[in-house]
């Protein structure tokens, strides 16, 4: 249990995957000008994140047990591919309300460094997470966390983004270059977390 | 057919200066920002995207009559994955200290924006060579914008400059004992410490935009338009951008 909160809190704060690993960066600066589509975007990539990681699990006990490892990169990425095409085309066949809601998203999260990030990074923390006798849990909690960080990182940029519109900035400055400074300094703030597992005594 | 001219010299070095690929065309920034905490790890990074731009930029280039424009992304796909996967084992082999360092930014050169839309803009409608030097030059842009931040990020994070050049290239050329300059002890002899959050993510975000107000100022200059965020207008998943715009046009 100490563990699930520890992975929580870490994929959330400490280790935020948009803040400190730096995935998912296109669709945080392109898509975090309005709360709307921001909440729209994050909540596409949480769900995506949650059926990639459940689908490429047993796919890479697959690779594992026919010694077919070093086909990892291309195995998850065309899983991927396939997965949210399908899910995009059951959305708008059966659930029309959801479609019109993380549909017109769920293109652009394909290639999102995001997806096969997080994807990657369970398959690599799996030796960790084994310790713990819970491989396919811990993955979907670390998807859950990370998916989640990248949601809260999108929300108060999206915040940031709407008082930089009418913020007066220096002419050489304004558009992206100030945006990514704005960035730094939201990244600043979650510094502050560092620590907090250890402190908390989760770890 | 008229057999057109192709000018190979401008070709190469769009990449490099007009349309470099991270600082005017805002591709690839999740690489950009995060294997740029030293310049060696640029280097690395930037040679490692180079080479699977070249390789995927041919292949694509060659087969651009065989693919059905239908499938074509997912061909493009399968076709980067397999030069990735080639060059990840490479460098697992050679250099595993990059490998290392590099972490999971290597397997996720698949998703990088520049490679998909160079194969898309440029490799799917142009001869095979074309397309080649359109890769190097891409991918030679990519990796002097990298080395830019890195040697920003790394002079002034961590007080060194070019450290780990060994564990890079000692599979290759034996470089004595050169490992790079450090100037902690010097630093520090005058009561100063390196400002290590320039190595931390923040530090490249700040590194980022600085480089990237500096790069709109001189294009400005040269008459250029400055380089925007429009959504991944490079990217071949543009349409879906575009049904995101008119989402917020309504």
């Amino acid at each position: 249990m100490k563990f699930f909160i520890a992975l929580l809190v870490m994929g959330i704060l400490t280790q935020n995957f948009t803040l400190s690993k730096f995935l998912g960066i296109c669709p945080f600066l392109g898509v975090s000008k309005k709360l709307n589509t921001a909440l729209g975007m994050s909540a596409a990539v949480i769900f995506v994140m949650l059926i990639a990681t459940a689908v490429t699990y047993p796919v890479n006990m697959l690779l594992i047990n026919y010694d077919l490892e070093f086909l990892q990169t291309i195995v998850f990425i065309l899983v991927i591919a396939a997965l949210v095409q399908t899910v995009e085309i059951v959305l708008k066949k059966y659930v029309k309300s959801l479609y019109n809601s993380l549909g017109i998203y769920l293109p652009l999260i394909t290639t999102n460094c995001a997806v096969l990030g997080v994807v990657i990074l369970n398959i690599d923390n799996i030796s960790i997470y084994s310790a713990y006798n819970y491989g396919f849990l811990h993955s979907m909690i670390n998807s859950f966390a990370a998916g989640v960080g990248f949601m809260l990182a999108m929300v108060l940029f999206a915040g940031v983004r709407s008082r930089l519109e009418t913020a007066d900035v220096p002419r050489f400055l304004q558009g992206l270059p100030i945006t990514l400074i704005a960035a730094s300094i939201v990244s600043v703030s979650f510094l502050g977390f560092a620590g907090l597992v250890e402190g908390m005594g989760l770890m | 057919m008229a057999k057109v001219k192709y000018n190979y010299c401008k070709e190469l070095t769009k990449g490099i200066l007009k349309e470099n690929p991270v600082l005017r065309l805002v591709l690839g920034t999740c690489p950009a920002l995060a294997t740029s905490t030293s310049v060696v790890n640029a280097i690395g990074m930037g040679i490692a995207t180079t080479m699977v731009l070249i390789c995927s930029n041919i292949v694509i280039s060659a087969l651009r009559k065989v693919i059905p424009s239908k499938a074509r992304i997912p061909s493009y796909i399968v076709i980067i994955a397999s030069f990735v996967t080639i060059v990840q084992m490479l460098i697992k082999a050679f250099v595993p200290a990059l490998d290392e360092s590099l972490g999971v930014f290597l397997p996720l050169i698949v998703v990088n924006c520049i490679i998909l839309g160079r194969a898309e803009a440029f490799a799917s409608k142009n001869p095979v060579l074309v397309s080649a030097v359109d890769g190097l030059g891409m991918g030679i842009g990519f990796t002097a914008a990298l080395s830019c931040m890195g040697f920003v990020r790394e002079l002034l994070g961590g007080g060194t400059l070019l450290s780990g050049t060994d564990t890079l290239l000692s599979a290759f050329v034996d470089l004595g004992s050169f490992r790079g300059l450090d100037f902690n002890t010097a630093l520090e002899s005058i009561g100063l410490s390196p400002m290590t959050i320039f190595i931390l993510p923040a530090g490249g975000f700040f590194v980022f935009g600085i480089l990237m107000a500096v790069v709109n100022k001189i294009s400005e200059k040269k008459g250029l338009k400055r380089a925007v965020l429009s959504g991944c207008e490079g990217c071949p998943l543009a349409s879906g951008c575009s049904k995101l715009k008119e989402d917020d046009a309504q």
